[in-house]
């Protein structure tokens, strides 16, 4: 037996509520996190994944509340994502519980503040999140940048190149969301989640485009990813986590069921 | 009353051990505390930690815990997790060689960068849930099964050596590593029983009711 693949269900919570954007950009609401965490946690989730999606800073305590009491009733491991910053940022979550951060912005604007972050906290806990988008042509050989801001502002950064670095600087963990897929449901971006898993000697987990189970498992067994996450197909019932593992046990990939 | 004090030298994640314990065993009473005074007085004691082996390191001793943990591992139930099963260890080669509290015999050593397993590359922290061979039986063991999956986070391991009498359970990554070692009232995993959803639980359980026997 050697190590599973993960399924890592993501909540996109405001202001206390889980809403799922397509393409960041129509929201619709799906309830309360520490509910669906536990009925994910129930199905088998191997972690979740919550991003904080709330704007304004007078709400983050709304959100370390919040993870506060998932983590006091979901066993598994629990990161948390949205408006990381500062070391303060991180300290606050670990301590409300959470048992990884994932830092998004921030390293793009500060790349030492990753650094800084792992070796405070250790690398196990710092995902840098890294939002991709297609800048080759059809036809042309594969290439991705680094955009921010929900996906709106290009940085120029190489998205492999940049994967590379933020490994090199002590992060634990890459979550890799392609903004041509992210709420298309038409799958992963499966070259850029491959270039990456490749270059870089620390676990990647896929986002952005999962519309059905097929997709998960082709993440893996294409795209070479550690770990999936999705959200909408779980959110509205379409498939269950559980479904989702014994789907991919089938199909040959190492599973904990 | 039962009391279980989680050690609070400032690293880890202490609160998800805390709320952990609380879960399965209600009626203890569970103590995060600082104070060498408080933990000296609790039926069972825990050191968890996460993070940099010279940083805990480095705050065990400065807050005198290295002698406190030697000292409630003579006569009740300990339990060490992840960091602070390596903490246990002789040395660390991390951070350069970092001597540790030394309950345990055997190192503490970097998976490798690049991590094989046969012609597949491996990445490195080994994170996520792995199979747990049980190679002791044990009373923290009971209703675990052999082979269950536990969630492990981490970068460096205690090699699982043939003539390692205290390995209590076994994961292969790259290596066979050490899962838990256990010796007489001391038990320590490497993997976060906090963060293993059931299996992980049932453990915390074991260990609530514990009378440091095997």
């Amino acid at each position: 037996m050697g190590l599973a693949k993960r399924i890592i269900p993501c909540l996109d919570v405001d202001q206390g509520r889980v809403v799922k954007g397509v393409q960041f950009v129509d929201i619709r609401d799906a309830g309360d996190p520490v509910e669906i965490a536990k009925k994910y946690d129930e199905q088998g989730a191997d972690e979740i994944t919550f991003l904080d999606i709330t704007a304004s800073h007078e709400d983050r305590d709304t959100t370390v509340h919040t993870v506060e009491k998932m983590a006091s009733q979901v066993f598994i491991p629990l990161t948390v994502g949205g408006g990381i910053r500062k070391v303060e940022d991180i300290r606050n979550m670990l301590n409300a519980g959470a048992d990884k951060v994932s830092i998004n912005t921030a390293a793009v604007f500060n790349p030492d503040f990753v650094g800084e972050a792992a070796s405070r906290f250790g690398s196990q806990c710092i995902v840098v999140a890294i939002d991709a988008k297609q800048v080759s042509a059809p036809g042309e050989p594969g290439r991705w940048e680094i955009f921010t801001h929900g996906g709106r502002k290009p940085t120029g950064l190489d998205a492999i190149e940049w994967a590379q670095k933020m490994a090199s600087y002590g992060a634990g963990e890459i979550l890799l969301t392609s903004m041509d897929r992210d709420g298309m449901k038409s799958g992963f971006d499966l070259g850029v989640t491959r270039a990456i898993s490749d270059a870089v000697s620390i676990p990647v987990i896929a986002s952005g485009g999962v519309g059905n189970l097929q997709h998960l498992a082709d993440g893996v067994t294409d795209g070479g990813a550690d770990a999936v996450l999705a959200a909408s197909i779980f959110h509205f019932g379409e498939y269950s986590v559980q479904e989702a593992k014994r789907f991919m046990h089938a199909q040959g990939i190492e599973m904990r069921l | 009353m039962n009391s279980i004090a989680i050690i609070d030298y400032g690293m880890g994640n202490l609160h998800s051990v805390a709320s952990a314990v609380e879960h399965v065993a209600p009626s203890a009473q569970v103590i995060v505390s600082a104070d060498s005074q408080v933990i000296r007085e609790a039926d069972r004691v825990i050191l968890p930690g996460v993070g940099a082996i010279r940083d805990c390191i480095g705050e065990i001793r400065r807050l005198g815990f290295d002698e406190l943990v030697k000292e409630v591992a003579q006569d009740r139930p300990l339990l060490g997790i992840c960091v602070g099963m390596q903490a246990m260890m002789q040395r660390s080669e991390e951070n350069n060689g970092v001597p540790c509290i030394g309950l345990f015999d055997g190192d503490v050593k970097f998976f490798g960068n690049p991590l094989f397993e046969g012609s597949q590359r491996l990445k490195v922290p080994h994170m996520g849930w792995n199979g747990v061979s049980q190679t002791m039986a044990h009373p923290l063991w009971h209703n675990i099964e052999d082979g269950e999956r536990f969630y492990f986070v981490h970068s460096y391991y205690v090699p699982a050596e043939p003539d390692m009498a205290t390995v209590a359970g076994q994961s292969d990554y790259g290596y066979s590593l050490a899962a838990a070692i256990a010796h007489q009232n001391i038990f320590a995993t490497q993997f976060h029983p906090e963060k293993s959803q059931h299996s992980g639980l049932q453990l915390l359980e074991n260990f609530s009711t514990w009378d440091g026997r095997i």
